[in-house]
């Protein structure tokens, strides 16, 4: 392990309260968040959500508004990028174009007076760890995608940093090596051990990479938790909309009855109720909203299952398809059903809604707790 | 994509065929460069080689104009080396100050575009009014330069009439013209990303550092193209000469584009003025290859890529 920190203090990384407004606008309003040592987080939302201008102000590279940023102990919030002991990966890589690769990443070391032999074996391990020995010589012009990739990756690791900052690192290269880079990073991490964060709007990056993911909207962080706790449990109908592909499906429903740990209710369209374990009491004169996943969206004959609609698309896959179904309001639903699925366009179908599988959604948009089979139960402790 | 080939095929060999018509759109410049540019350069070689009166007998002297010139001719030497003066002033100074400029004012500062306006505003007024102008500024009883220097308890110098000052007022008077190249040096400092200096201040590199290393090798290509232009312009000196001193006091900027236009429309000797023109324009064509082949070793043009791959 080639861990990094200068000092024996761990890493952890707290934002208290963090504000920052571009002139009349907030872009961050209140962002509250604690990141262990040697933890992979990645900040997760819609373009516009926050996350970059929340990774740069980590980076020292914007002038915080209001709240405070400690790292491994220290208060970091006014102090200079440099000082931070960070080291940042840009979306477009930023690499000095004018200088070769082996410059690109011993500028900055050379510049604060490091010795020339520990540049050389730190490069020399750098460029070891990401495969570009061979390369040192070249001009970032020269270079792939992914190679250019590498060596911005390279010029973190050669300062060996308390944190790593990585903004959207991915986003500029093919899907395919997306891909390949994504478990390279993975690997990088373990080797590393060092705290990472990475920005992304893709969510399948940040469910495969992190620990824990930051789901921000509009400035705010709207859950934070592993990647498996978002999925099944989102906190709001903001995460629960947004984690998951196709995303969950919603219906607007009235409570009809609550019982000893359940609540019966009664979704718009449908002809049944449906009873949902649930130890909320939610005010039975607000509205709610059901979610259900597309994956457990069952397909089942016309007459059959809480509710009755047309499809309008079958999108074949070839492993499952995604059937797009519009109810009689226009409302339309997508079911993922297995890829030799029978149903075609214009076809009347029934759909049900298994009761265990439904989110509920108070009229706030708060998720209501809700119970989960034991096996996955143990996958979100473990 | 299968059909495309036969569609765009007889479109190719239409536009290969296309005969005159391409031709006839360019003509317009192709016959203004050879009656206006090429004719008349080919034809002032011809005059170097004749004794060429404005009026009167034409004789072919080969290159007696040229012996004469560099071996007879006092008068041409201090010219030349007046104007190797200028240029040793207005080179270095016009680069840095329009460079500082530019960094001024791509700081985005509040009133930024009425600075760049009002920096650039000169460049586009005419050299007699930027002459008249200045002879004012200059004037050492009622100068409007003298007047101010005053308030600073400083005695301002006769800065048309003094031998020593007279060069230094033609060269700040020319230098008011740098709004052209700070615009350039504008426009490259404006197309380097922002990244590279954030990526150097998360590295800790200092801010002079992110000027010598990142902002100077970005505008290499503006750097030279300012250079060449300036040694140029430095060169051909003469509208704010002739009319702001007359080549005095005592021939002190008496410059070799003066002597040329004295040679060519004073004393009309049309074939000596025709062979100093070229004199001149081998010395400028000299001075710029020199600095384009010195500027391989510091220039860094963003879409080349060369064989060795470094010379950082």
């Amino acid at each position: 392990m080639v861990h990094a920190s200068g000092g024996a203090s761990l890493a952890d990384l707290r934002i208290e309260s963090l504000h920052k407004s571009f002139g009349p606008v907030d872009v961050l309003k209140g962002i509250d968040l604690a990141i262990r040592d040697g933890e992979f987080v990645s900040f997760l939302g819609p373009s516009g959500c926050g996350k970059s201008t929340l990774l740069r102000s980590i980076a020292g590279l914007e002038t915080l508004t209001g709240g405070a940023i400690h790292l491994g102990g220290r208060d970091i919030t006014d102090l200079p990028s440099a000082r931070r002991d960070i080291a940042m990966v840009f979306q477009n890589y930023a690499l000095y174009p004018h200088m070769n690769v082996r410059k690109n990443m011993s500028f900055g070391l050379s510049l604060n007076g490091m010795k020339t032999a520990e540049i050389d074996r730190r490069v020399a391990e750098a460029a070891d760890i990401l495969r570009i020995t061979d390369l040192l010589a070249r001009k970032p012009k020269q270079l792939s995608g992914g190679q250019r990739q590498r060596v911005a990756i390279g010029r973190a690791i050669v300062r060996k940093p308390q944190l790593f900052l990585l903004d959207e690192p991915l986003s500029n290269l093919d899907a395919g090596l997306r891909v390949t880079m994504r478990a390279e990073l993975a690997a990088l991490h373990e080797r590393l051990g060092v705290t990472m964060i990475y920005v992304t709007h893709d969510q399948v990056e940040a469910m495969t990479l992190s620990h824990r993911v930051v789901v921000l909207d509009k400035g705010r962080v709207s859950q934070f938790g592993s990647p498996l706790e978002l999925f099944h449990r989102p906190a709001n109908l903001f995460v629960a909309g947004f984690i998951g592909s196709p995303k969950m499906n919603f219906l607007p429903a009235r409570i009809t009855g609550q019982g000893e740990g359940a609540i019966t209710l009664r979704a718009d369209g449908t002809a049944s109720d449906l009873t949902i374990a649930t130890p909320a009491r939610p005010d039975p004169a607000r509205p709610v909203t059901l979610g259900i996943r597309p994956d457990r969206l069952e397909i089942v004959g016309e007459g059959e299952g809480q509710l009755t609609g047309t499809v309008q698309l079958m999108e074949r896959l070839g492993t499952e398809s995604h059937a797009h179904i519009a109810l009689a309001d226009g409302t339309v639903l997508v079911a993922i059903t297995d890829g030799t699925h029978p149903a075609r366009a214009h076809d009347r179908v029934g759909l049900r809604i298994p009761a265990a599988d439904a989110h509920v959604f108070d009229a706030d948009g708060l998720a209501l707790p809700r119970a989960l089979d034991p096996a996955t139960e143990r996958l979100l402790t473990q | 994509m299968a059909s495309q080939p036969a569609v765009t095929r007889p479109s190719r060999r239409k536009a290969r065929g296309a005969g005159i018509a391409p031709w006839l759109f360019i003509s317009p410049w192709i016959l203004g460069f050879l009656f206006f540019t090429l004719g008349p350069l080919a034809f002032s070689f011809v005059m170097s080689l004749h004794d060429w009166p404005v009026v009167g007998q034409r004789t072919f002297v080969g290159l007696d104009n040229y012996r004469v010139m560099f071996l007879h001719d006092p008068q041409f030497w201090t010219s030349l080396g007046i104007t190797v003066k200028f240029a040793a002033l207005f080179v270095p100074l016009n680069i840095v100050l329009s460079f500082l400029l530019a960094v001024l004012l791509n700081l985005n500062l509040k009133g930024t575009p009425i600075y760049r306006t009002a920096f650039y505003l000169p460049s586009v007024i005419s050299g007699v009014a930027l002459v008249t102008i200045w002879s004012w500024l200059y004037s050492k009883e009622y100068g409007l330069l003298n007047y101010l220097l005053s308030f600073a308890g400083i005695d301002g110098p006769n800065w048309l009439g003094d031998t020593g000052w007279s060069i230094v007022a033609i060269t700040i008077a020319s230098l008011w013209g740098l709004g052209g190249s700070m615009l350039i040096f504008l426009a490259g400092l404006q197309s380097v990303p922002k990244e590279l200096y954030e990526a150097a201040r998360v590295s800790g590199v200092p801010a002079w550092a992110q000027v010598v290393h990142i902002t100077l090798p970005m505008l290499s290509p503006m750097l030279l193209f300012t250079f060449i232009t300036s040694i140029i312009s430095a060169f051909q000196q003469l509208t704010i000469a002739l009319l702001l001193t007359k080549g005095g006091p005592v021939g002190s900027t008496y410059f070799f584009a003066m002597y040329i236009y004295d040679n060519a429309f004073k004393f009309h000797d049309m074939g000596y003025a025709a062979a100093m023109s070229w004199v001149m324009f081998l010395i400028i064509m000299a001075l710029s290859m020199l600095v384009m082949r010195w500027s391989s070793a510091w220039v860094y043009y963003e879409g080349e890529v060369r064989k060795d791959g470094d010379h950082a």
